[in-house]
């Protein structure tokens, strides 16, 4: 038995939802007392490789061709690991290829999947976990009833565990087959922070009042190192990208920290940020339910006191 | 080229959720029912490529059943030319995905789109178990799609940008929003015609599901919303790293 975590990365740097996905994969494999294993695909340097151990990851499977961009190899090269290495519990990020791998290894291995857990385990014989339904509006506990889990995790649930260890490295050579799918062009943004897995996540709604207001909100969300986002109305006006959407058509984000500015809080909307750790309402309106989903709430107009909050955050930054 | 649009029928997405007395399952008395938010993206999608001469004919496809039909003649108001319904119940993405499989084999498309998650169980499974099945291709979180001859274009979505691809057919496209932006309402003229468009019912064998749920829970609420005077900001930059710690 053991645990198998495919690690994802950007640019040739591992995403923090993989770090975490380690630091999850090393308690499992310490309350099964079994070890974890990572994979992972694609060019990467070896110091590269060896961060995965500053999360207590003792093996690295590394097949240095990549093969993330087609589901169907990439998910039948997981789940040929997974079988080769007898892994009871197979754990994948909830990125956009992880969680369309995740339902194809689930099938191979014949195994249970549950897509976007929150948080550890509530039992893991049999595995029992924990997960949002109705986008938000319910937690469900379910049980995987198959012997082999396959498991996606909602970035920020579990948070990192350090535990450094000198990992081995095994460089795979597997038959990769051939890819069904060809890759024309691929456009990938190298500074920006994930929406997906970001700590802290600034969105606008209609309160920013048209396109050519968002100079300021990007300002807040240099200074806290946050991604940035935006309401239904706004990606629909076309004043924000489709993928900065967050809602219940849009993405469901699960950061420490939400500043929700200028949004009134239609229950589509809470659907996609209720998974935040704190939500921070900015709103002219009293009345604005937003202020019903949020921990701290501000009255007053953008134009003024968006420019004073990241004044604020500046300065708690040049302090600390 | 032919598209089959799988399709789930939902809670209407600004529905209350209420469970019953155990708390083992959903109350779903006076809930009104919906075609799934993206399935009917997909939907879209197919009936624009249609009615620009990009494609022939247009399935749709439910697991459930017969209070599903309204949901699947909804679909035919729309712009769908047949809808097959599985008479099973979807007990979970794996009971679904097969019971999808098994009527797809009969059924043959060369475009297979099933919405990115279903608003409901929130699985995002259903689509690339069914492609695993069918040993097809499959491409996810896909935002646009377009019909050049016999083959196709796509793009999707990624981690901090997003790619173009080519798929070899037939494939299954999971999709998501972009891939239409406003969902097509029926007209009355396609609500008069739905009446006479096929709706088969087709048997299924029975699957067992890999899940199961043993209770539902409703979030937590938030204690009251805290405000902070706007003219002094250093005061929420205090809570926030002092209270909250989260800078």
């Amino acid at each position: 038995m053991s645990i198998l975590v495919y690690a994802e990365h950007r640019n040739h740097k591992f995403n923090k939802a993989s770090y975490e996905l380690i630091s999850f994969g090393n308690k499992l494999a310490g309350d099964l007392n079994t070890n974890v294993f990572a994979f992972t695909t694609g060019t990467l340097a070896r110091e590269d490789l060896k961060t995965l151990g500053n999360y207590g990851c003792n093996t690295i499977l590394h097949f240095p061709q990549d093969v993330s961009d087609d589901e169907k190899q990439l998910s039948r090269i997981i789940s040929d690991i997974a079988s080769e290495r007898n892994a009871s519990i197979v754990l994948i990020p909830h990125s956009f290829r992880g969680r369309a791998a995740a339902p194809r290894v689930a099938i191979r291995l014949k195994a249970s999947l549950a897509q976007a857990i929150s948080g550890y385990p509530v039992s893991l014989k049999p595995m029992v976990v924990n997960k949002r339904a109705f986008s938000g509006k319910a937690l469900i506990e379910e049980t995987l009833v198959a012997d082999i889990s396959v498991l996606t995790l909602n970035a920020n649930t579990f948070g990192l565990i350090e535990n450094v260890v000198e990992p081995a490295i095994e460089v795979l050579s597997i038959d990769a087959g051939s890819a069904a799918t060809r890759v024309i062009q691929s456009e990938v943004q190298s500074g920006k922070v994930l929406l997906s897995e970001a700590d802290i996540v600034v969105s606008g709604g209609r309160g920013m009042r048209s396109a050519d207001n968002w100079q300021p909100l990007e300002e807040l969300a240099e200074v806290l190192g946050a991604a940035t986002a935006c309401s239904r109305p706004v990606s629909d006006e076309g004043w924000r990208p489709h993928h900065e959407h967050v809602g219940q058509t849009g993405k469901v984000v699960s950061p420490n920290l939400y500043f929700a500015l200028g949004i009134s809080g239609a229950i589509q909307h809470l659907a996609g940020i209720s998974a935040s750790k704190v939500i921070v309402a900015v709103n002219k309106d009293p009345d604005a339910p937003i202020f019903g989903a949020a921990d701290y709430g501000i009255i007053g107009d953008l134009q003024t006191v968006l420019p004073r909050l990241t004044e604020a955050f500046r300065k708690h930054k040049s302090q600390s | 080229m032919n598209i089959l649009v799988c399709i789930s029928n939902v809670p209407d997405t600004t529905t209350r959720i209420k469970f019953t007395a155990d708390n083992k399952s959903v109350d779903y008395t006076g809930v009104q029912w919906i075609i799934n938010p993206w399935d009917e993206l997909a939907l879209t999608r197919a009936i624009e490529l249609k009615e620009a001469g990009k494609a022939n004919k247009i399935m749709v496809i439910s697991v459930g059943n017969s209070t599903v039909e309204a949901t699947l003649r909804k679909a035919l108001a729309a712009g769908a030319d047949e809808a097959i319904r599985v008479d099973a119940e979807a007990l979970d993405s794996f009971s679904t995905a097969s019971h999808l499989a098994d009527a797809i084999k009969q059924y043959p498309a060369d475009i297979i789109l099933c919405g990115i998650e279903s608003s409901d169980y929130n699985g995002s499974s259903v689509g690339g178990m069914l492609a695993e099945m069918l040993d097809l291709p499959s491409v996810s979180s896909v935002s646009s799609l377009e019909i050049e001859g016999g083959s196709i274009k796509i793009t999707r979505e990624i981690e901090g940008g997003r790619q173009q691809l080519e798929t070899a057919l037939p494939a299954v496209l999971v999709v998501q929003k972009g891939i239409a932006i406003n969902p097509r309402i029926p007209s009355m003229r396609g609500i008069m015609t739905a009446r006479t468009k096929p709706l088969k019912v087709i048997t299924a064998s029975a699957v067992n599901a890999e899940s199961q749920i043993n209770s539902y829970d409703t979030p937590p609420q938030k204690s009251s919303c805290r405000m902070i005077d706007p003219e002094n900001l250093d005061e929420l930059v205090e809570l926030l790293h002092k209270e909250a710690r989260v800078i």
